[in-house]
């Protein structure tokens, strides 16, 4: 299967985006903002058509949009990024707007499948690199960032109290969580960017307590699951989408019977 | 010299005035027991006294500096909430806070490492942190949240609320932790309450809130019949019973009563 090129580079992207997804994944369910990133997908689903409706590659529509969605989130303050009837709101409306672009533009059907449920099999060279850029600038803002998130999330107003600007850190982090959206958006499509984002994050924390071995195990589980995803979608003729979230329900399944049992 | 001095302090909050041109001075080593009905103010005066709130009038200083963010002189216990990071280790929890408010990967060096063994080894938490914070009881967690506010050895403790949600065994094991430590490291700690019993065995002043106002002494000056019915602007009686003290108003307890609607 590895002597196809289109499979080499899917596999190389969904390794990109996974290893991304694995990490950013780990601090959004630790924040409990889980909600929030599927809602930032759905803003990004507006951008991807109104790019496509504009001439311009939805990747970047989806970027911006993404980010635009995150900035903002963080700047209306923590409290509202949390308020789910609000994020549901936006999310419908972006959805809506998503929509009505595609009736105007005339390859309907493909396009919408490709942005709502992913289209890993069609990434081409150029979007590789485009996808191993952002994903670099994804991982190094989360690394300059990691510190004060942490604290901050973990312990919010004693990292206020040392000086961290709470509002600041949100803004940064669900500008990270936006650019890890519309990657992910490219392999698994807006709707299903949980499976990549928090499912294996969510595995890694029923798994482990430690912080560092439960970013590593995010990631792995994460790159393990897109490429299996990938390699029984090349067998099955499945969408490689349905695997990836397959095996992640099955990963963070398995990950409670673990925790459970281990903590008996 | 003093290590909390406030001259002529109103904070307001909202546009409400929580604190009206309050005058005090707490010396250096002093275990002073932070009182008051809830909502008088308490964990307001705290967030002041770390800058967090600039006051509408008055000055606020700090061992001998005005108030300011980031003091790394004070230690700060927040009122607690319900954990977030259940599945965390305790140590990882603790050791967020070590530098926590500067940039980069939250690595602990060598340094670092030592401050939180001696932070842990300090409240005798060195074996629970071991643990994951959602399998510790509420005493256990308390120590931790000491720890992490000991951490850096700061001069000045604020701990605010560390007896809620305790037993009455619990809360005595706290308030004797806290005493020891404070005359081991020559701390001054401003500890608040709802509840003045636990506390007797430590103090060596209260500072009481209420209505606005706040009045410093012992327990002899300050936990009197016409001192709290200024405060709390109505009549109150105070019993003394077998060396507890019990705070009454129109016959009913007032502490227990309100200890009770917190958990309603
Ligand atoms: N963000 C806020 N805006 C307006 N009022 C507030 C805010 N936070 C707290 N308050 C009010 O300020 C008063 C003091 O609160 P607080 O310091 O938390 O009291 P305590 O800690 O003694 O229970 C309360 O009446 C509370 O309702
Ligand atoms: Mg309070």
């Amino acid at each position: 299967m590895l002597d196809y090129d289109f499979m080499r580079t899917a596999f190389a992207a969904a390794g990109i985006v996974a290893v991304v997804s694995g990490a950013v994944g780990y601090f959004l369910v630790l924040r409990g903002q889980t909600f929030a990133g599927h809602a930032l997908a759905h803003v990004g689903f507006t951008g991807a058509t109104g790019a496509i409706l504009v001439g311009v590659s939805p990747l970047w529509g989806l970027v911006l949009l993404t980010v635009l969605g995150g900035a903002g989130m963080g700047l209306l303050g923590a409290r509202l990024a949390e308020r789910d009837v609000a994020i549901g709101v936006v999310l419908a409306v972006s959805l809506g707007f998503g929509l009505l672009f595609l009736h105007f533009f005339t390859a309907y059907a493909t396009q919408a499948t490709a942005l709502l449920f992913g289209n890993v099999l069609g990434v081409d060279m150029p979007t590789l690199w485009t996808l191993l850029g952002l994903g670099v600038v994804c991982l190094a803002a989360l690394g300059v960032i990691s510190r004060p998130l942490l604290f901050a999330t973990l312990q919010p107003e004693l990292a206020e109290a040392r000086g961290v600007s709470l509002r600041l850190i949100s803004v940064l982090f669900l500008c990270v969580v936006a650019l890890a959206v519309a990657e992910c958006a490219q392999i698994v499509g807006v709707l299903l960017v949980f499976t990549l984002m928090v499912a294996p994050a969510a595995a890694a924390q029923k798994l482990t307590t430690s912080l560092g071995r439960g970013v590593a195990l995010a990631i792995v589980l994460a790159v393990a699951e897109a490429w299996a995803g990938v390699a029984l979608a090349y067998w099955t003729d499945w969408p490689t989408s349905f695997w990836i979230t397959s095996l992640g329900g099955i990963f963070y399944l398995a990950a409670s019977l673990a925790g459970a049992r281990s903590r008996r | 010299m003093t290590a909390i001095r406030l001259d002529g302090v109103t904070l307001a909050l909202g546009g409400r005035i929580v604190l009206d041109t309050v005058d005090l001075r707490i010396g250096e080593r002093e275990f002073v027991g932070v009182l008051g009905p809830n909502g008088a103010g308490k964990t307001t005066l705290m967030r002041a006294i770390l800058g967090l709130l600039a006051p509408a009038s008055g000055t606020i200083s700090v061992l001998g500096a005005p108030a300011a963010r980031g003091n790394p002189a004070i230690g700060y216990m927040p009122q607690s909430r319900a954990a977030l990071a259940a599945r965390l280790t305790g140590r990882d929890f603790v050791a967020a806070a070590v530098d926590g408010h500067r940039w980069g990967l939250p690595r602990l060096g060598a340094a670092g490492r030592a401050g939180v063994d001696r932070a842990l080894g300090l409240v005798g938490a060195t074996a629970l942190a071991a643990r994951p914070l959602g399998e510790l009881s509420g005493g256990e967690r308390q120590r931790l949240l000491l720890a992490q506010a000991l951490l850096g050895s700061p001069r000045l403790l604020l701990l605010d609320e560390p007896l809620m949600s305790l037993d009455p065994h619990r809360q005595r094991d706290v308030v004797e932790l806290v005493r020891q430590l404070q005359r081991e490291l020559a701390l001054t700690v401003l500890f608040s309450a709802h509840e003045l019993n636990p506390l007797l065995p430590a103090l060596d002043r209260v500072l009481y809130l209420g209505g606005g106002h706040a009045a410093i002494g012992t327990v002899a000056e300050i936990i009197t019949g016409p001192v709290l019915s200024r405060l709390y602007g109505s009549d109150i009686e105070v019993i003394h019973l077998e060396g507890r003290i019990f705070v009454m108003s129109a016959g009913c307890e007032i502490e227990r009563d309100e200890h009770r609607h917190d958990h309603a």
